[in-house]
């Protein structure tokens, strides 16, 4: 049996659905359709009631799911993409987050955010957001990068007492296949090891551990063998994870398919160069999308975000320094 | 002859002129959609594809009361027909489609997000009901300059689309200005699998008109007739000073949400509903029933529609594609301002 990591999600709700009354799920197109990606599909029929299509109103499902959370629920929102959620931006920033530090009332909704670019998606159904949430206090956002964290990471989402924006990758929904499901993984907050090395350390989370993995492939060619670390979570953060390895490479590269300024590299950068600028043999390094919206076309998208090749040649660069 | 018989005979000519000029951007959305359908089939559109099947006569009865050059149109994604009849070259619309670098958006964005902003054709972004501000937006500052004129501005949204903060925003905030705003709901029963009743919970979407203070229409958007004269009067109130009209139109979506949707939700009952009459086949009926054309002259229209797009698509498919090495990476207009990559 092999389970992909789209699969992977829709038995992670499951699971939760089946475990804990208190948990729902509220999204468009989600009940007898099975949502845009089919990340639910049979689980209105299985859990009746508790799947239910929401109108086109992304502002009022966060609410509702905030509202619903207060009388202590569990819900599960899903976005019908991650570039929707900006329309519901308001009541995760400002309500969801801020709850439990004004009132000692927690928050526990998982938002689900379909995330990522796919050729031909373009400047709407690409973007990847975890920057803009990991700003806010009072947020947890998780980035899978396997089809065990999708399931493993999505099921401690629904456990946990706080707002939660999952990120899931949409080029990985079928791409990526495993065995199995995991009993157990590695708790939220922790960074994984996905590939051991001693030259230089990626730091990359979603869909760039696998094309790190496969620049990481490339430079092993040239005599380098490359440690990528999975970030998992990108709030928190495992800064000492991050340290550790870069302890042992002496180089930094971190990469991320959202846009430059800011973010997740920037952080992880950032933190580096304070907490572990001794360890540093040459100046970390950051590689991420272009400045400019995600374009349509294939030919330019494959060069706006990180891939093999342009990870592959920043370690060049990075091992030059 | 007497006065008033001149005057029946030449408001009838005018009604058929109308209907035949709009039948012709129905008839060429159509065949420009059949024609996306399969190349979309034949995998050479990269991204998604969503056609107006059903919707044409509203669509194009709508833009028919445009004025290119003048007034201000935000379509939406089921508009093929009405970007028709609002003067889009078949060219640019395949080229949008196919990714040409020579199209309005170059490849930077595709399918039915495109536009010409500054000639008076918004290009929707993918969130739903955030071009009807923009409309009123642009109605706005005509009126500040004082060149408001006999202007309107007509923006298109589905029923869902209705269900948007932005949408409530929108119309409440174009009602308090008084803008000559005519929004176009396209209320096909579903918004991707979701029907109307999961979606809101009124008779009829014109209601909410009431609540906004502007005026309500509601249409059968299968008959072309219908819909001319309706948007004729929707768009004369709003040009002459009545404020935002809310037009509703009901149909059926004759399509998947996008190609790649088979809409297994769309029951039999929805199929033989009365919103579900295919508005093509009826209009090319009442064509045919009127003597307005012989069935010699449509058969050639049709035949010069196909011949028309399929030279659009080939042309537009023997274009360059953008090209990543001679793309400039700015995202601003200020390019001094821009950081990263400089023009190449
Ligand atoms: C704010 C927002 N949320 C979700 C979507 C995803 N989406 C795209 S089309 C669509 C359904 C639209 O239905 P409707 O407005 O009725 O128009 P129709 O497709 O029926 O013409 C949805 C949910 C979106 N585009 N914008």
């Amino acid at each position: 049996m092999s389970i992909t990591y789209l699969e992977a999600i829709r038995e992670a709700q499951d699971r939760a659905l089946a475990e804990d009354p208190a948990v729902f799920i509220y999204g468009q197109d989600v009940a007898e359709f099975g949502g845009a990606f089919k990340a639910t599909r049979g689980l209105c029929d299985k859990y009746p009631g508790r799947v239910m299509n929401a109108p086109i109103s992304e502002d009022a499902m966060v609410g509702t799911a905030i509202g619903a959370a207060i009388e202590g629920m569990r819900p599960i929102v899903e976005m019908q993409f991650a570039d929707f959620s900006s329309v519901g931006l308001n009541q995760i920033i400002n309500q969801a987050a801020t709850l439990h530090w004004r009132t000692g009332t927690p928050c526990p909704i998982t938002v689900r955010l379909p995330s990522g670019g796919t050729p031909g998606s373009g400047p709407f159904h690409s973007q990847s957001m975890e920057a803009l949430y990991a700003h806010y206090p009072g947020i947890i956002v998780l980035c899978p990068a396997t089809v065990e964290d999708a399931y493993g990471m999505l099921l401690e989402a629904v456990a946990i007492d706080d707002p939660v924006i999952f990120c899931e990758h949409k080029y990985l929904y079928y791409h990526l296949k495993a065995e199995q499901l995991p009993d157990e993984s590695l708790p939220v907050g922790r960074a994984r090891i996905a590939r051991a090395g001693q030259h230089a350390t990626v730091v990359a989370y979603s869909a760039m551990v696998h094309e790190a993995l496969l620049a990481a492939d490339q430079l092993r060619q040239d005599g380098y063998e490359i440690e990528v670390i999975d970030l998992r979570s990108v709030k928190p953060l495992d800064t000492d994870s991050v340290l550790a390895s870069v302890a042992r490479t002496g180089r930094l590269l971190a990469v991320g398919e959202a846009f430059p300024w800011g973010g997740a590299t920037a952080e992880v950068v950032s933190r580096v160069a304070s907490e572990g600028f001794h360890l540093l043999d040459a100046p970390p390094q950051r590689l991420n999308a272009k400045d400019t919206p995600i374009p349509y076309h294939p030919n330019l998208w494959s060069v706006h975000r990180p891939t093999a090749g342009s990870i592959a040649a920043a370690l060049h660069d990075l091992l030059r320094l | 002859m007497t006065q008033r018989t001149t005057d029946r005979l030449s408001s009838e000519t005018a009604r058929r002129d109308a209907f035949l000029a709009a039948y012709r951007s129905m008839l060429y959305g159509r065949v420009f959609d059949d024609k996306l359908a399969s190349l979309y089939r034949a995998g050479k559109i990269v991204g998604g594809v969503y056609l107006g099947r059903g919707q044409e006569a509203y669509s194009a009865a709508l833009a028919h009361q445009l004025r290119p050059g003048r007034d201000v149109y935000a379509p939406l994604i089921r508009d093929q027909a009405g970007r028709h009849a609002f003067g889009e070259s078949l060219l640019d619309a395949a080229r949008t489609f196919l990714g040409s670098a020579s199209g309005p958006m170059r490849g930077r964005d595709g399918n039915i997000h495109r536009g010409d902003p500054q000639n008076g054709t918004l290009a929707m972004i993918s969130h739903l009901g955030a071009m009807l501000s923009v409309v009123s937006g642009a109605l706005l500052a005509r009126r500040l300059r004082g060149e408001l004129d006999d202007c309107v501005g007509a923006a298109c949204i589905g029923d869902g689309g209705t269900s948007t903060g932005s949408f409530h925003e929108a119309v409440n905030a174009a009602a308090v200005e008084k803008l000559p705003l005519v929004i176009a709901v396209a209320n096909n029963q579903f918004a991707y699998s979701t029907p109307n009743e999961r979606q809101f919970a009124c008779d009829n979407l014109v209601q909410r008109a009431a609540g906004y203070g502007v005026e309500g229409h509601t249409v059968d958007a299968t008959d072309l007739a219908a819909c001319l004269e309706v948007f004729e009067h929707a768009v004369a109130r709003a040009r002459a000073g009545n404020g935002p009209q809310l037009v509703v139109g009901n149909l059926l979506r004759l399509a998947g949400h996008g190609e790649h949707d088979d809409a297994p939700y769309i029951t039999d009952a929805h199929r033989k509903a009365p919103y579900a009459g295919d508005c093509n086949v009826l209009a090319r009926d009442t064509i045919v029933h009127s003597g307005w054309l012989s069935e010699a002259e449509l058969a050639d229209l049709q035949t010069q529609a196909q011949q028309e797009v399929d030279a659009a698509t080939a042309t537009a498919q023997q274009e360059a594609a953008p090209d990543p090495a001679t793309q400039s990476w700015v995202a601003l207009f200020t390019t001094h301002l821009a950081e990263g990559e400089a023009e190449p």
